[in-house]
This record gives C-alpha cells, structure tokens and sequence, in this order.
C-alpha cells in the first residue's frame, strides 16, 4: 500500500467550538502534503492529532494500515519539529539529535554514528557540542529537523517550522527543506498559513478553512483552478465580481462593476447548469492575466473594461496597478521584463482600458464553492 | 513698517522665547532635582530603617558590659565565648538543623508533584486543592499550628520534634509550590511534547526533560523553605514537646529578660542568613543569567 | 486505552501523595478547629458538645470585640506605612535604576532582612527602644532628653514601628514585580502624548501596579493581622492583639474550645479579606498581568 496516512471522518471539538470538522484525507508515501489556511482553520489542530498530542472527539487515524487514533505519540511512527523547535536547552546538540534513540535504549555506539549521520545530512556536523543557545534562528530549525528524522519515523511533521525566520532566510531554507525531502524520501506534512510557502515546497495542498478542506490538489490547479473564490483569493491574488449571466450577440457576458465583459468557460453555458442558480454567480480573473492599456482617446478591441488608475506599486518584479473601475477597484499586474518601458507605463490618474482574454476568467457559484 | 522697526520686533520676539525656554529647562531641571532628592531620601530612609536596628545588634554583640545603652562600653568576646559554652543552645541549634533538614524534605516531595499537577493537568477538584495548598502562606501560622495541636491531641500524637517536623511541612509546602508552579509556567509545554514525540516515557520526560529544567526553582524554594524552618515560631510554639528549636530557646530566655548572648545569636544568625540568601543567588541563576 | 484515560491514570499517581497530604494536615485540622469551637470546657477538660456558648462569650464580653478591632487598626497602620515606604522604593529599583546589578543588590537588600529571623528583628526593636536602650542613650547623651522617655516602647506605636519593619519586603516584593510588568512604552507613550511625569504616574503607572498594591497590602494586613510576637515584646498591657488572646486561651487560660473559636472567627475574617483581595486584583489586571 503506497497510501501511508488514511484520515477518516476525523472530528475534534472544544466544548462549543469545532476546531476540526469530519475531515477526510489520505496521504501517499513521500509526498510533501501542506496544510494551509489561516489562523483557526483547524490545521495545526488536525497536525496534532496525527502527531497525538491531541485527542480526536470522533473519526480514525490510520497509519501504515495501522489505526493509531488512540495511541499516545511516544508510540507512534511520526515526529513532528515544532513551531519553536522545542530545542532542549541543557543539552548539547549532539544530545538533542539523539536523545530520541537514547531513550528507545538505542546502543551508545550506534546513537553517536547516527546523530553524526544526521547531522552532517543537514550541515551542522561542527556543531555537535554547541548548545542551542549559541545557534542561530536557521541552525535551530535544522537540529529540530535532525532531531526529528534521526528516528527515521514514517512520516514527519512540521507545525509553521519556517513562520520564525525572516524573510531572506525563509527563502533559502523552503528550497533546503525541499531538498531534503527529495533526498530522504520521508513523507512530509506541513502546515503553514503563507500560501506562497505551500506553492513552492509541496507536491498537494489542503486548503482549509473552519475545519473543513476547500480543496486539495497540486499547486498548479490550485492557482488556476481554484474551486471556489475563498480558494481563488487565499492562494495568490483574485480580482472577484458577482453578475448574472447574459447571452447576447452568440456571446456570454457578465458584468463586472457595471460594465460588460465576455467569458468563455465550460461551466458557464448559455443556459444555467446544474445546480447553479439563475440569478448572479460570483466571478474572478489573476491580476496579471489583465492587460493595462492607456487610454488615447479611441477604444481598443477585445475584451475591454474602461477605467481610471489610482494607484501605482512596485514591487520588484511586477508592477501593480489599482483601478477603479465602476464603483470597484481592479488589480493589474505588469511583469518587469524587458520589453517594459516605464517612459510609457501608466501612472495615477491616467486613464485607461484592461484587456482580459475571455477563458482567464474563473466562474464560482453565489456561495463560493465551484 | 520700517525694516528696522521689524528686526526689533522679530528680536524681541526671539529673546522671549529663549527666556521662556531657559525657564522651562530651568524648570525642568529643578523638576528633575526634587523628584531624585525625594527618591533617593525615601530609598535611604527605608535602607537605614531596614539595617540599622542589624547593625546596632550586631555591634551590641561585640559589647564588653550588659548594658545596652549607647555608646558602647567597650569590644569583647565574651558573648560569643559564652554562646558556644551554652550547651542548651546548642542543643536547640542541633533540634532546629534538624527540624529543618526533614521539613524542607518533606515539602519537595509534596511540593513538586503538587505543582505538577496545577500545572499540567486537569482534574476535580482542582480550585479546591490549590486553595487549600496554597492557605498557609498568607494565614496566621497560629491558626495552622493550634488547628494541628487539637488534631494531635485528639489522636492522642504527643508533642515532639517530629510533630514539628510535620507542622512545619504543612506550612511551608506552599513555598515550594508557589516557585516550582511559577517556573513550570514558564516552560515551555512543547518541550514534553517533543520528549514524548521523540520516544520517552512519562517517567523519562519528567526525569530528563523536565526536572533539569526546573532545577533552580527547586534548588531556590528549598533554600527558602529551610531558611523559614529554622526561623519559624507561630506553628513550633504550639507543636513543640521536650525538645527546643532555636527560637523557641530564644523565646524562652527573652521571658527572663534580655541578654546579651542573645545580641550574639543574632549576629551569627545574620551571617548565616546572609550566606543562605548568597548561595540561593548563585545558585539559582540559570544559563542566561537571570534570576531563577 | 484512549488518549485522555492515559493521562488521567498517570496524574492521579502523580497527585496521589499531595492529595493525601493537603486532605489530612490542611482540611482535616481545619475541620477539626471548626468541630472543637463547639465543645464544652468542663474543669478539668473539654468535652464535646454542640453549643454555641463560646461564640456566645466572644460576642458578649466586650474584650474580645475591642481587641479584634484593636488589631484590625494597628493591621491597617502597618500595612499604609509599609505602602508608604514601599512604594517609592521598588518605583526606584525599576524606573531609577538603570544598572541591572544595583537593582538586583537593592532588591536583595530590602528581601535580606526576610530571611534573618523574625524574633530577633523584633526582639531589636525592643532594645533600641527601651529606657536603657540605644535611643533615649543617645538622644540624652546628645542632650535632647534630660532623661529617658519610656514614651518609645510598650504601647501602640511601638508595635506599628516594630511590624512595619519586619513586615516591609512584602510590601516591596509585589509591588516591584506589579511595576516591573508594566511595558515601558507605556509611559514612553504617554510622555509622548504630552502628560508630566507626575500625570503619567497618576493615570498610567499607579493603576497599572494596583495588583501589586493590593497584593501587597493583603498580605501585609494578614501577617500583621495573626502576629503574637510583636505585642508580646514590644506590645504593653494594651497591646494585645487577637493572636495573644488565642495563644492564652491554648496556654493559661486552657480554655480550648474558646481559643478555637476565636481562631475560627480570625480564619473567617483573613479569609474574607484575601478572597475579596484577589477579586480586586483580578478586576485590576486587564491584559498587562
């Protein structure tokens, strides 16, 4: 069986409050599954209980084919670097990375071999004497990280293990950490709330939200398919409407703040379908599938939306622009690559057409799901 | 207006406003000289109130007549000769060592698991328990000792050293709770977490995880509580049978009146008590060289 | 076995000894006080009853009354001068002081006196205030006493005198830490926002150290409130407190039941007074505790 995680109708309740609502999941064997979402959804909760530090109200846990759902974590296959990598701190490095084999009545011989193992596999072989005092931020996440795979558990968990880095750093270790994984070949279970970080390092992503999954999938088809607008608007960024749907002229089009747009998507028919309802549905499309045109007086072709800039921000690599179009504002995003000429970008105030290609815009249902 | 007329104009504006800024810093600075004369006076005051009546025991003590009258007479030993040729004193010095030794014992072994359970885990009861442990400290030692007399009695327990021991267990295991729970606190939980996460038992945790960790808070509170043993009087007045602590010795020759021997006690108890206060110092600071 | 029976099994072997310590030598006694208030003192010993007879006593004879109140008001006493001298003192050690190793020998230097022993620091007083002692020496030597006062020692102010001293470092201990807890940008704000040094201590600083305050100053009245020893040296015929009573009644008087009873109605009233202070302070704490 290549499914080493099975998630059955897991539940967990504080008192009144659901943090974990019936959810179900299976994860394959050395795949590098994110759980995602913001604070309060339940991922760190549903982390916890397939770690067992939390006991689940209702639902299984199987591991490896073996249910461990009341299993208490010093007897289960998994480890977990926690959030402040829990580092002890009377003990040296070395004795932290082997402090797991050390009371599993691990051979002294074989604890030293393995830690050093471990610990040149995560590049602080020098450090072995240190204490974690003496570490910086990145070199405590990779003892929390040796200490946790030395054990060789079956799966491995990260709670947020990159939120306490700053920003530089974060970068550098998601690659590492990604390239660990790949070399290992542990199964990895991460959570975290920053959607860029989840985009990069994993194979899925749960997006969660109130205890449920919104959607679990590669990150490609997250970021552009995402089944509803909560999906559309957490990872990356969603200009998002509400319109009915009219047909005229053999076209479909909605209105966005008031002006007319054609949309060519296989779910948006030129009769309602399914379960959708007839009256208005929510839309959205990426900011830098929009093209920005300045306004010369005469109005462009395509698929256009008239509208006014407010503001300008660079940000590095792209260029974002704020339009108010209608009585909404537009994102736009414009990619910094050599054909740019900032002499003929606009600025604010100027006035201006966006130019959306009809199939880049996203269709969800009035409630958010798809 | 003339351009001279407007210069003086501007120049008597500038002139004001420089002396109204001299006076504001003046003002300032005299602000800033009362308020460090006060603090400073209340700072001395409550120094000198502390140690004064200190020093003149421990000079008293160095007296050469049994007056107590200022100035001194003169400086000798005697007090101090007599002291250590005082066999009941040192008797009772012995009792008190001892009395101590067993109570401050005691409260660790009650102590810290009592301030485990407040801290990690939920149980009925729970609101009760803590109220009761932590009683003592803030009631009249009078009450525990009179209530724990009437106990004793009851089961027909005569009085001894070990009856103070137990008194003086009860009333000081608050103490050991009180530091241990403080530092438990400040534990951070995923450190157990990740001791269980990583194999260990309950047992393995608490002994290689979690004691290390509150060793200075223990080491502090048992400092502490010996200290309040050797000194305590409220629940020894009524606990004690034959045998004297310190204080009770103490107690019973300042009903026949003063003496000086008693200056001399002092003094050494001061001493003692100083190298006590030093050592939990030393002791409990930990790695990052905060206190305890 | 589940996850939550697990941790239930080894809490209970972890309380199992403390539990049985706090039932039998704290609830047990206390029970047992309460029971004993009842009983009879039939000469030449007590026998049990259920009478209300010594409540009745304490209620009647009007000593009893006057000296609880005595010792209510020389409690209060204590614990506004110790405030007084405190105060200033630990708002010093954490504003004033900015070298970390003075603060820490100044905060041990107020705690030090705790763990010299408390009859001695009492007994002090004794000799320093008595007709030979070093005060009236000095002041007649010095000439402004022709002859020495026994103004100083034996009565009520000597008692507040000798209490505020021993009990001060617990006036200071609570306030320090309530101080110490308060964010600095707190009152760097409100010197921003334009309010003196004097305001920004009024309407910032105090409220946010109440609970130290009244921390302080519950303590400080218990403690007061239960003392024998202070009255007994420095006390005179009335300075009697509560507490001296109580100990008569276990000691001369041998009037048991009687002293329980009275040391009931003191449990009662600290008591009170803690459980009242602790709902202040929780009233005072906000997110700053």
């Amino acid at each position: 069986m290549s499914e080493v995680i099975r998630i059955e109708n897991l539940r967990k309740e504080f008192g009144d409050v659901i943090g974990v609502a019936d959810v179900s999941l299976s994860i394959e064997r050395g795949e590098y599954v994110t759980l995602l979402g913001p604070s309060g959804c339940g991922k760190s909760t549903l982390l916890r209980m397939i770690g067992g530090f939390e006991a689940p109200t209702s639902g299984t846990i199987w591991l490896d084919g073996e249910d461990v759902t009341d299993l208490p974590p010093n007897q289960r296959a998994v480890n977990m670097v926690f959030q402040d990598y829990a580092l002890f701190p009377h003990m040296t490095v070395g004795q932290n990375v082997g402090y797991g084999l050390r009371v599993s009545g691990v051979p002294r011989a074989q604890i030293r071999a393995r830690v050093a193992e471990t610990l040149s596999l995560v590049g602080l072989t020098d450090k072995a004497d240190a204490s974690p005092a003496e570490l910086s931020g990145g070199q405590r996440q990779r003892v929390a990280l040796a200490r946790a795979i030395v054990r060789r558990p079956k799966v491995l968990l990260l709670d947020e293990p990159l939120s306490a880095l700053d920003a530089n750093l974060r970068e550098q270790m998601q690659v590492e950490l990604r390239n660990l994984h790949d070399r290992v070949g542990l199964t990895f279970v991460m959570v975290t709330h920053d959607q860029s970080e989840a985009l990069v390092m994993s194979d899925r992503v749960v997006v969660m939200r109130d205890g449920r999954v919104s959607q679990s999938g590669d990150p490609v088809s997250l970021y552009d398919a995402p089944a509803n607008s909560y999906v559309a608007d957490f990872i990356g960024a969603t200009n998002l409407f509400s319109s009915p749907v009219k047909v005229s002229g053999g076209k479909i089009l909605v209105s966005c703040f008031g002006q007319e747009l054609e949309i060519d998507h296989p779910a948006v028919g030129d009769a309602p379908v399914g379960n959708a309802p007839a009256g208005e549905r929510l839309f959205g499309f990426r900011p830098e599938k929009a093209r920005l045109i300045r306004s010369n007086g005469s109005v462009p072709g395509g698929n256009c939306l008239k509208g006014r800039v407010e503001t300008v921000l660079y940000h590095g690599a792209t260029i974002r622009s704020v339009v108010v179009v209608g009585d909404g504002r537009i994102l736009v995003d414009t990619l910094l690559d050599d054909t740019f000429d900032p002499a003929r970008h606009v600025g604010a105030g100027d006035e201006v057409f966006l130019d959306i290609e009809p199939h880049k815009i996203m269709p969800f249902s009035r409630d958010g799901a798809s | 207006m003339t351009m001279r007329v407007a210069t003086d104009a501007m120049e008597s504006r500038i002139g004001r406003a420089a002396a109204h800024r001299r006076r504001g810093a003046a003002a300032r600075r005299a602000e800033t000289w009362a308020s460090n004369a006060f603090f400073y006076g209340m700072v001395g005051l409550v120094l000198a109130f502390l140690y004064i009546p200190i020093a003149v025991l421990i000079a008293f003590s160095f007296n050469s007549s049994r007056s107590l009258s200022w100035p001194m007479t003169g400086v000798s030993l005697e007090w101090y000769e007599r002291l250590i040729a005082n066999e009941d004193l040192l008797e009772a010095l012995w009792n008190s060592l001892y009395v101590a030794a067993f109570a401050t014992a005691l409260t660790l072994v009650i102590g810290i698991p009592a301030a485990l359970a407040l801290d990690r885990f939920e149980f009925p009861g729970k609101s009760l328990f803590r109220k009761l442990v932590l009683l003592p400290i803030a009631l009249p030692g009078i009450i525990t000792g009179i209530s724990m007399l009437i106990m004793f009695r009851m089961i027909g327990f005569n009085l001894s050293l070990e009856t103070v021991i137990l008194g003086h267990a009860t009333a000081l295991v608050s103490v050991v709770v009180t530091q241990v729970f403080a530092r438990l606190q400040r534990l951070p939980r995923s450190y157990e977490e990740a001791s269980a996460d990583l194999g260990a038992s309950g047992l393995q945790t608490f002994f290689l995880v979690t004691l290390p960790n509150i060793r200075t808070a223990i080491i502090g509170a048992a400092l502490l509580s010996f200290t309040l043993s050797f000194d305590e009087i409220p629940v020894t007045f009524f606990l004690t049978g034959r045998d004297n602590t310190l204080p009770m010795y103490i107690w019973s020759t300042l009903r026949r009146g003063l003496t000086p021997e008693i200056n001399a006690v002092g003094a050494l108890i001061v001493v003692f008590s100083i190298v006590m206060i030093t050592l939990a110092v030393v002791l409990t600071r930990d790695k990052s060289g905060r206190r305890g | 076995m589940r996850l939550a029976t697990r941790s239930r099994l080894s809490s209970g072997g972890v309380l199992s000894l403390p539990l049985v310590w706090t039932f039998l030598f704290l609830f047990v006694p206390y029970g047992i006080l309460f029971i004993y208030s009842f009983w009879e003192k039939k000469f030449p010993t007590f026998v049990p009853a259920f009478q209300f007879g010594n409540y009745l006593e304490l209620i009647v004879d009007p000593q009893y009354v006057r000296v609880l109140l005595r010792t209510i008001k020389i409690a209060g006493l204590v614990s506004l001068l110790s405030l007084l001298l405190a105060y200033p003192y630990a708002y010093f050690l954490v504003h004033k002081v900015t070298r970390p190793g003075v603060r820490l020998v100044l905060y041990m230097a107020v705690v030090l006196p705790l763990w010299v022993s408390y009859l001695l620091r009492a007994y002090t007083w004794k000799t320093i205030l008595g007709t030979q002692g070093v005060l009236n020496s000095f002041l007649v030597s010095t000439g402004i006493l022709s002859e020495p006062s026994s103004v100083f020692l034996y009565n009520q102010t000597a008692m507040v005198v000798t209490l505020t001293y021993v009990f001060i470092p617990f006036m200071v201990m609570p306030i320090y830490a309530a101080l110490e807890k308060i964010p600095r940008n707190l009152t760097e704000a409100s010197r921003d926002l334009g309010m003196s040094a004097l305001q920004t201590f009024v309407r910032v600083t105090l409220p946010l150290s109440m609970p130290g305050v009244i921390a302080g100053f519950t303590m400080t009245f218990c403690l007061s409130f239960g003392d024998f020893i202070a009255p007994f040296l420095v006390g005179g015929p009335d300075g009697m407190m509560i507490a001296n009573v109580i100990a008569t009644q276990f000691g001369a008087a041998l009037n048991w039941p009687l002293g329980s009873a009275l040391a009931l109605v003191m449990l009662v009233i600290v008591l009170t007074i803690i459980t009242l202070s602790d709902r202040l302070q929780g009233v005072g704490k906000g997110k700053y505790a």
